[in-house]
C-alpha cells in the first residue's frame, strides 16, 4: 500500500539519488518516573534503547527529545549530556521522546554502498550458475526490490509487503532516469542527480504505481 | 554464508522504515531463494530453494524442533555448537526434506 523510498546506485556503489516517498514516522512520547524501566546506552553517537520494552517503545528506539527539547547526537539541543539528564532523579517526571531515528545522508550513502556489495555476492552464493544479484529482498515489515541495469545502475525501491507491480516502476523509473537524467546535457553520469525535471517524473512514476498497484496477498 | 547473512540482517534492521519483528526472512535473485529462519537462542537454519517457494518459515521451525532437538539437542554424543557428525542426524533430515511438499520429484 505504500511505497517508502527509492535509492540510485551507480556502477561504482555509490548513491546518486535518494528519495523518501511514504517514511511512517515512529515516535512515542511518554512521561516517565524515577527510576526509568528501560536500559539505555550509547551507539554511534545516539542514545538507544538496549533492553526493556514498555507502552510501544521497543528495543531500537533512539531517544529523540526530552520534555520538548529535541536531541542531536548524545546531548540535547541546549547542551546537556542526555544520559546525565536521565541519570539524575530530580529531573523527574521527564517526558522522553522514543522512535525510531531518522537516517542521516552519511548513513544513507553507506548503506547503498552495503546493498551494492551484497547484491554482489548473491550472485556468488547460488547453487545455480549465472544468477543475477539479489533482485527482491523480503523481511516480515517491507520489501526490498533492486533491478540493475545492464550499464551497472541499481534502482532499489523499499516498499510495503502488499505494493504489488513493483518491478512495473522499477523499470518506469529507469525510462525516467534516461529521459530525464541522462539526456540532460547539463548532468554527468554516475555523478548525483540534481536535475528539477527527474525529481518531478519520478514522484508522479511512483504516485502513480501507489495508486494501481494494490495487490491482495 | 554466515558473512552475508550477519551483514544483510544488520544492513536491514538499519534501513527498515518500520519497526521489525523477525526481521530479514529471504532474498531472491534471478535463479535462486535463500530463505532464513533464525531462532531465539541464535541459530540460523538456512535453506535454498528454487524462486517458487512461499514463505517456509513454518517449514524451517518444524525442522528445528522435530528434527535438530531431537536428534540434536537429545543426542548426549552431539556438542552443541560444534559440526554435526550425527549419521542418524542426517539421515532424518534427508527423509525430512524428501516429504516437503516443495520438494519435486525430477523427471530425469
Amino acid at each position: 500500500m505504500t511505497i517508502f523510498s527509492v535509492f540510485i546506485v551507480n556502477r561504482a556503489g555509490g548513491l546518486i539519488y535518494q528519495y523518501d516517498h511514504n517514511i511512517p514516522r515512529v515516535e512515542i512520547e511518554k512521561t516517565f518516573s524515577y527510576p526509568l524501566e528501560l536500559t539505555l546506552r550509547l551507539l554511534d553517537d545516539r542514545v538507544v534503547v538496549s533492553f526493556g520494552q514498555r507502552d510501544g517503545v521497543k528495543v531500537g528506539h533512539t531517544v529523540l527529545g526530552i520534555n520538548g527539547i529535541n536531541s542531536s547526537g548524545r546531548q540535547l539541543e541546549d547542551g546537556r549530556e542526555i544520559l546525565e539528564v536521565i541519570a539524575d532523579e530530580e529531573n523527574y517526571p521527564i517526558a522522553v521522546k522514543f522512535g525510531r531515528p531518522k537516517l542521516t545522508v552519511n548513513e544513507k550513502i553507506m548503506l547503498a554502498s552495503m546493498f551494492h556489495s551484497l547484491f554482489a555476492i548473491g550472485s556468488q552464493l547460488s547453487p545455480e550458475p549465472r544468477s543475477s544479484g539479489i533482485e527482491i529482498l523480503e523481511t516480515d515489515g517491507f520489501k526490498l526490490y533492486c533491478h540493475q541495469t545492464l550499464t551497472g545502475i541499481k534502482f532499489i525501491v523499499l516498499a510495503d509487503l502488499r505494493q504489488g507491480a513493483i518491478d512495473i516502476l522499477l523499470r518506469k523509473l529507469y525510462e525516467v532516469y534516461a529521459d530525464f537524467a541522462l539526456k540532460n546535457p547539463f548532468y554527468s553520469i554516475d555523478m548525483p542527480i540534481r536535475c528539477e525535471l527527474f525529481d518531478q517524473n519520478l514522484q508522479a512514476a511512483m504516485e502513480q504505481a501507489e495508486r494501481t498497484g494494490i495487490s491482495n496477498v | 554464508m554466515y558473512g552475508m547473512l550477519f551483514s544483510i540482517k544488520s544492513f536491514v534492521n538499519r534501513i527498515s522504515p518500520v519497526d521489525l519483528k523477525d526481521g530479514f526472512s529471504s532474498f531472491k535473485t534471478s535463479k535462486y531463494k535463500c530463505n532464513l529462519y533464525e531462532t531465539p537462542s541464535g541459530l540460523k537454519f538456512i535453506m535454498n530453494t528454487d524462486l517458487n517457494v512461499g514463505n517456509i518459515r513454518e517449514i524451517l521451525h518444524r525442522l528445528y524442533y522435530t528434527v535438530y532437538v531431537e536428534y540434536v539437542v537429545k543426542n548426549p554424543l552431539c556438542k552443541l555448537g560444534q559440526p554435526i557428525k550425527s549419521d542418524l542426524f542426517k539421515t532424518k533430515l534427508d527423509e525430512f526434506v524428501r516429504e516437503l511438499p516443495i520438494f519435486p520429484l525430477r523427471a530425469n
